[in-house]
């Protein structure tokens, strides 16, 4: 009864959504304030229903309701109650209605706190958000219903994938859809802005929270999903190209350029129309992210082509929201003129580069996981483009990238002044130098990428620093000076400095752990020992285990260098879980937050004995420390009053080229 | 600067950046694709020694051997008509099996067997890898019991489902 009660709510929320869309669009149309008021309580009430809907299904998630097609097919009633519940978006039809769900809660906060937003503005974006409420909900009733019930209901359901069942699996989706559905808002922004055909330095300020938020939390989710892939497949990487990874960071890469050119908008009033279509483009990368691995593409285009509703409607859909978002933009990007003009050395002229290798990047990720699907549907040869692709496309453009974002911060809007950025950047430039030097001579002239790849993280975080000291005037001043001006700036630049540091201890621990880690693959029986990258690792013990789901053994090593003590005991183990008849093996790590010792156990082997697989990796903590770091960067540029505070006053007369304090 | 000089100059570096990447992508792609062959195809026509490819099919039933104790493991791969020798060192995939689906990628040596570098097996038990799906269908050894056991599996792409 209260699976239908749930089914019965997200058909009303459609209802909902529809009205959603046509009223307030009307009155915005018509400028009748009555109309337009409809869209706060229509969105409100749109989160309610998709939450109560929401609510049933994981209530039948919770208490193992098999009645429930999706419930059978992917829970059971031995699994641990964390896992009962994330197994709700484990499956493709639970994550669709998470999405949903996420989509009404960025619906329902732009009706609550977007009261500073002129009413026609706000009726607009609300009947835009509703348009893709209604596009999913219809897709979820229409072709992935996950309230169909089974009949009879099986004794018990057939489990979710022990490769998923992980904490850090857990939480993963439901950060990246609120990435994904974040850039919802921006889309959802950047259509209302074209509709009104207005878009000014207010409007890059209401749109630039909701695509921080999204940032932060995408950042937050490909981070815990590189981690999951580190410590739970086993192999040692944290990143392997794949598509489903990729279908995360084309996203990432585009709502980065995207940030950074909201930033010109909002303060210098030009590059508008790019902007808009970044908004636009960021989102169609999170549908085509979202569709990419949950709609089985990937295993069978051809099943997925032949599919005639799921895979008709995903690219109606697809072709709806980007075809429609594009023409409107073709009529009305050209009555966006741009106000502000600058030099190309200036702090705009240093974001456009940002935007234009960011963009360019995206399309080579874009190429690499997309060519081999599309060679796939026009029955051409089967190929699959892995890690040397993006060695050789990705990585170059990355370089200029890291070399300009330096730089970028420490010029001035309109007019840069290269000589002095050149003077002021020396001994960022000169030490990074010399790491990259040092290093590869250090390292006998070997893993050169690794070397080069240390320096730019160093000139990155220096020149970062650089730019941190500059503007708090330290050693150029009393002491008591710096430390005013320290507390004086503002959060936004704050957040930029955190996450620009960021991106350099992810890079140098990307670079490093890639460089100079060293492995060692053996067969070993307790009583073995083996020295790898300096340090002893005695296999002690074998004992057995066992958890609600699954058997198994778990091995003990102690890890020493060399003195009498071993400075860590690590217990990998090997996880057989009974219903799927699977044996997983556990990785163990021991950390310093400079290193990491990662051991797995492999195949048991006849003559007695396991494979197993060791690994040290310098510096691999600060791979997931910087995207975190960025994370809450972003988080911090989010916290800045100016985007609460001074959002909401939209100038009469369009901003003159006047330049607001830097920031 | 003028507003048309100013916009030269975005043109100018917006073209040079793309040049650049439509290069890199091609030269990638003329380097780094690395083609799916089956046993048969790689029997018939065999890729030059030493580039990457990927090869699927099902591990020969008896034919997994350990090399000396260490772990090194040698096996075949087939598709029921054709087969092919396969050396790999290091931990396989925890679903690694005799008579199950998998895919291999390396290079071929000098002697027509296929060095892997990776074993992939991101797939639950039930599941058959695409390509290996593909081959055997190509094959005929293709069994329909197979292709719903497939298909269950694909709400589950790659193993790395959301």
């Amino acid at each position: 009864m209260i699976i239908e009660a749930g089914h019965f709510a997200l058909v009303l929320a459609l209802m909902v959504a529809l009205v959603q869309v046509v009223i307030p669009l009307w009155g915005a149309t018509t400028g009748r304030r009555v109309l337009m008021d409809v869209a706060e309580p229509a969105a409100l009430m749109q989160f309610v229903l998709v939450a109560i809907s929401f609510a049933a299904l994981l209530n039948a998630y919770i208490t193992s309701d098999f009645s429930v097609l999706t419930v059978a097919e992917n829970s059971h009633s031995t699994k641990p109650m964390m896992y009962k519940i994330s197994g709700l978006w484990g499956n493709h039809e639970g994550s669709m209605l998470l999405w949903v769900l996420i989509l009404t809660i960025y619906g329902a906060a732009v009706a609550l706190f977007g009261a500073g937003l002129p009413p026609a503005f706000r009726a607009r974006v609300l009947s835009v958000h509703a348009m893709i409420g209604v596009g999913f909900i219809l897709f979820i009733l229409l072709t992935s219903n996950p309230f169909l019930r089974i009949s009879p209901a099986p004794p018990d359901g057939q489990g979710m994938n022990p490769v998923l069942q992980d904490p850090g699996l857990a939480f993963h989706p439901p950060f990246l859809y609120l990435g994904y559905v974040g850039f919802s808002m921006a889309f959802s922004f950047a259509v209302a802005a074209l509709l009104e055909g207005r878009v000014d330095p207010a409007w890059a300020r209401w749109v630039r929270p909701w695509t921080l938020l999204a940032w932060c939390a995408l950042t937050a989710g490909i981070c815990l999903g590189s981690f999951w892939a580190y410590y739970e497949l086993g192999w040692g990487g944290w990143w392997a190209w794949d598509p489903v990874e990729n279908a995360s960071f084309m996203p990432w890469l585009s709502g980065t350029a995207l940030l950074h050119s909201a930033i010109v908008v909002e303060k210098r009033d030009t590059l508008k129309s790019w902007t808009i279509f970044l908004a636009l483009l960021t989102f169609a990368l999170s549908l085509v992210g979202t569709f990419l691995v949950r709609s089985g593409v990937l295993t069978s285009v051809h099943a997925f082509a032949s599919d005639p509703e799921r895979g008709a409607f995903i690219l109606l859909l697809l072709g709806l929201v980007i075809g429609g978002s594009l023409v409107l933009y073709a009529i009305r990007a050209p009555i966006l003129t741009p106000t502000g003009q600058f030099a190309p050395v200036s702090r705009e002229g240093a974001l456009v580069l940002n935007n234009l290798l960011l963009a360019t990047a995206t399309v080579t990720v874009f190429l690499g996981t997309l060519y081999p699907l599309f060679l796939d549907a026009i029955n051409g040869p089967k190929v699959s483009v892995g890690a040397p692709y993006y060695m050789a496309t990705f990585v170059p453009l990355m370089v200029p990238l890291l070399v300009a974002m330096a730089a970028g911060p420490l010029l001035t809007w309109k007019r840069g002044d290269l000589p002095g950025i050149a003077a002021r950047l020396r001994v960022p430039f000169g030490v990074s130098v010399a790491i990259m030097v040092g290093t590869s001579l250090m390292a006998g002239g070997k893993s050169a990428l690794a070397s080069i790849g240390i320096g730019l993280a160093a000139w990155v975080f220096l020149g970062t620093m650089q730019d941190l000291a500059g503007r708090v005037r330290l050693f150029q001043g009393p002491f008591s000076d710096t430390l005013r001006r320290l507390g004086a700036l503002p959060r936004a630049s704050w957040g930029m400095t955190i996450a620009h540091a960021g991106v350099a201890i992810t890079l140098a621990g990307m670079t490093v752990s890639t460089g100079w880690s060293a492995e060692g693959i053996q067969v070993m029986k307790p009583g073995d020992q083996v020295v790898v990258a300096g340090d002893i690792w005695h296999f002690d013990s074998t004992a057995p285990v066992s958890g609600s789901n699954w058997k198994g053994m778990q091995a003990q090593f102690s890890v020493s260098d060399g003195g009498a003590r071993p400075f860590t005991v690590l217990t990998p183990s090997r996880r057989t879980y009974s219903l799927q008849q699977m044996t997983l093996a556990k990785v163990a790590i021991h950390t310093n937050h400079l290193a990491n010792w990662y051991v797995v156990v492999g195949d048991p082997q006849p003559q007695g004995g396991w494979i197993v697989r060791i690994y040290w990796h310098p510096l691999a903590p600060w791979i997931w420390y910087g995207f975190l770091i960025m994370a809450a960067g972003g988080a911090v540029s989010l916290s800045d009053r100016r985007l609460r505070i001074g959002a909401p006053v939209r100038r009469p007369v369009v901003a003159s080229g006047k330049s607001h304090a830097a920031a | 600067m003028t507003r048309k000089r100013r916009r030269l100059y975005m043109v100018v570096v917006g073209m040079v950046c793309l040049a650049v990447a439509t290069g890199l992508v091609l030269n990638a792609f003329n380097q780094d694709l690395v083609f799916f062959y089956s046993p048969s195809e790689v029997a018939k026509k065999p890729p030059v020694a030493g580039r990457m490819i990927r090869i699927g099919g099902l591990v020969e039933m008896g034919s997994v051997k350990r090399v000396g104790g260490g772990p090194g493991i040698v096996f075949k791969v087939t598709d029921g008509k054709f087969d092919l020798n396969v050396a790999y060192t290091g931990v396989l995939p925890d679903l690694f099996r005799e008579g199950q689906g998998v895919v291999a990628e390396g290079a071929l040596d000098q002697s027509g067997a296929l060095v892997a570098s990776q074993i992939l097996a991101k797939h639950d038990e039930k599941y058959m890898p695409p390509e290996v799906v593909a081959a055997l269908k190509k094959s005929g050894q293709w069994r329909e019991n197979e292709a719903a056991s497939a298909n269950a599996a694909a709400a589950l792409p790659g193993g790395k489902s959301l």
